[in-house]
């Protein structure tokens, strides 16, 4: 099953898109990081995928085909928005009254047990809590409702180190705990290897790559050899490089793991931040599964020919 | 019933490590009735070692030094992702890994538990060879070695030991034998 499916998806806000021709399939039993640039169209994507907005072009569906919005969808998705909102003169004990009358599925006693373990008072008002407890707050409300798919936006930002580790030790424990599956949008690309095992890259209103982790780890590498000879392996799918006048590092993809490094050079394994750094870096350069899409306008990927 | 569960090991599992647990993989034996593994893991985000290799060479580490013996529980998934805070498929990775080195089994039910030992010489005989480990370290040191030096002058001769022998000093190799050993 996906979770996430697009095809051709798009979205205008005036005369700008601000995501187009995004076409994704992101499956079941993963926690997928989306990352990209500030208007790269993250939040477009997930206000999408959650029904809070419709789609100018093309269709995206949830959780195996419902289309987004809809009372299946709506039902099965829990979604955090950036800056984890709260009615923040409201006590959590009315937050929590007020989410479980908005929402066909609440368990109470989940919500009541975790609020308890966290130490969070239901008659203090939301406004009051700390930014970690707030962020545990709109988390607990959104578990509670029992998804089968977590959608947080931004959900890292404005917390503090270890309110950071004990969100998304909460996030991970509970996809260990009921196998969701869980899609966030993040900055902190420190943190998204920890716990990310799939990867959507986007830019300029496109996605760039979208793959499991693993996959795109044990297909990239770096090579490292003489700068003067770089041009020489046409066969070579370069994603970025960094040459001096000596040296130079090629950050390559290679369709076979086993494919053999060429004379001279040195082969080194990459990091996920490495990775997501050079795709940043070439916004022309994509990684998407299947036949290889569009490769539009400026393309210094391909060094050959 | 999940939460009920979650309830005991959330409280202790998110905010601090368990009691009796180091943290540091040196948690003495007697920390294994509290937490239900004789080891907990921790991660280092600067060694560039991927997360669950990091996993298994702590296994690895312990079994050499004994601290994890046959019939030794393995952290349970769910208390290694609400310590560190890192994706349940990670650690069954790692976990995977080591029931196909042959160094663990999961039981249905219970967890992933320590089949084979990599530590294949007892504790006491493993002191008296680090005493005059320790005593060759001295005599180095006053020949005015560095510790760079040491580890230098120690790896060239190992890899000269093990090339002249004709054998190999991968752990792998280590692991198989043992297994047999045990079963």
């Amino acid at each position: 099953m996906n979770v996430i499916e697009t095809s051709d998806l798009g979205k205008r806000y005036h005369q700008t898109w601000a995501l187009r021709e995004c076409a994704l399939a992101v499956p079941a039993g993963h926690v997928a990081a989306l990352v990209g640039p500030n208007g790269a169209g993250k939040t477009t994507l997930l206000n999408l995928t959650v029904g809070l907005a419709t789609p100018t072009a093309g269709v995206v569906t949830v959780l195996g085909g419902s289309p987004a919005g809809s009372p299946a969808a709506l039902d099965g998705i829990a979604f955090v928005a950036q800056d984890t909102p709260l009615y923040k003169n409201l006590p959590v004990a009315d937050m929590m009254h007020l989410t479980r009358n908005l929402n066909r599925h609440f368990d109470r006693a989940y919500a009541l047990a975790r609020l308890g373990e966290l130490g969070i008072p239901l008659r203090r008002k939301a406004g009051k809590l700390s930014g970690g407890q707030q962020a545990q707050l709109a988390l607990t409300l959104a578990l509670a409702r029992r998804p089968q798919l977590l959608v947080l936006d931004e959900p890292l930002a404005n917390l503090d180190p270890l309110a950071r580790h004990d969100f998304m030790a909460t996030v991970m424990a509970t996809v260990a705990d009921e196998g969701v599956s869980v899609v966030l949008s993040s900055h902190v690309l420190a943190e998204l290897e920890r716990v990310a095992d799939y990867l959507i890259l986007m830019s300029g209103g496109r996605v760039q790559v979208a793959d499991e982790v693993d996959h795109l780890l044990s297909t990239h590498r770096v090579l490292t050899g003489p700068a003067t000879d770089a041009r020489t392996h046409e066969e070579l799918t370069v994603v970025h490089e960094r040459r001096a006048e000596a040296q130079a590092h090629l950050l390559v993809r290679t369709a076979d793991p086993a494919d053999p490094v060429p004379p001279g050079w040195e082969a080194h394994p990459v990091g996920l931040e490495e990775l997501v750094l050079a795709y940043l870096r070439e916004p022309g350069a994509a990684a998407l599964p299947g036949p290889a899409r569009s490769t539009r306008n400026s393309q210094p990927s391909e060094v050959a020919k | 019933m999940t939460i009920g569960k979650g309830a005991s090991d959330r409280g202790g599992g998110e905010a601090a490590p368990s009691p009796g647990g180091g943290g540091d993989g040196n948690t003495p034996r007697d920390g294994r009735r509290g937490s239900g593994s004789p080891i907990e893991f921790r991660l280092d985000g600067a060694s560039g070692v991927p997360t669950y290799l990091q996993l298994v060479q702590q296994v690895e580490h312990a079994l050499r030094l004994g601290y994890l013996k046959p019939g030794d529980q393995l952290p349970k998934v769910r208390d290694v992702v609400s310590s560190l805070a890192i994706n349940p498929n990670t650690v069954l990775k790692a976990y995977r890994e080591l029931e196909t080195k042959g160094l663990a089994a999961g039981r249905p039910g219970q967890g992933t538990f320590i089949e084979a030992t990599l530590s294949q010489v007892a504790l006491p005989e493993l002191a008296t060879l680090r005493r005059s480990l320790l005593g060759w370290l001295s005599s180095a040191d006053g020949a005015g070695l560095d510790e760079d030096g040491i580890v230098a002058l120690f790896s060239s001769a190992l890899r000269d030991f093990f090339d002249r022998r004709g054998g190999h000093r991968d752990s792998r190799g280590g692991a198989g034998a043992g297994t047999e050993g045990v079963a």
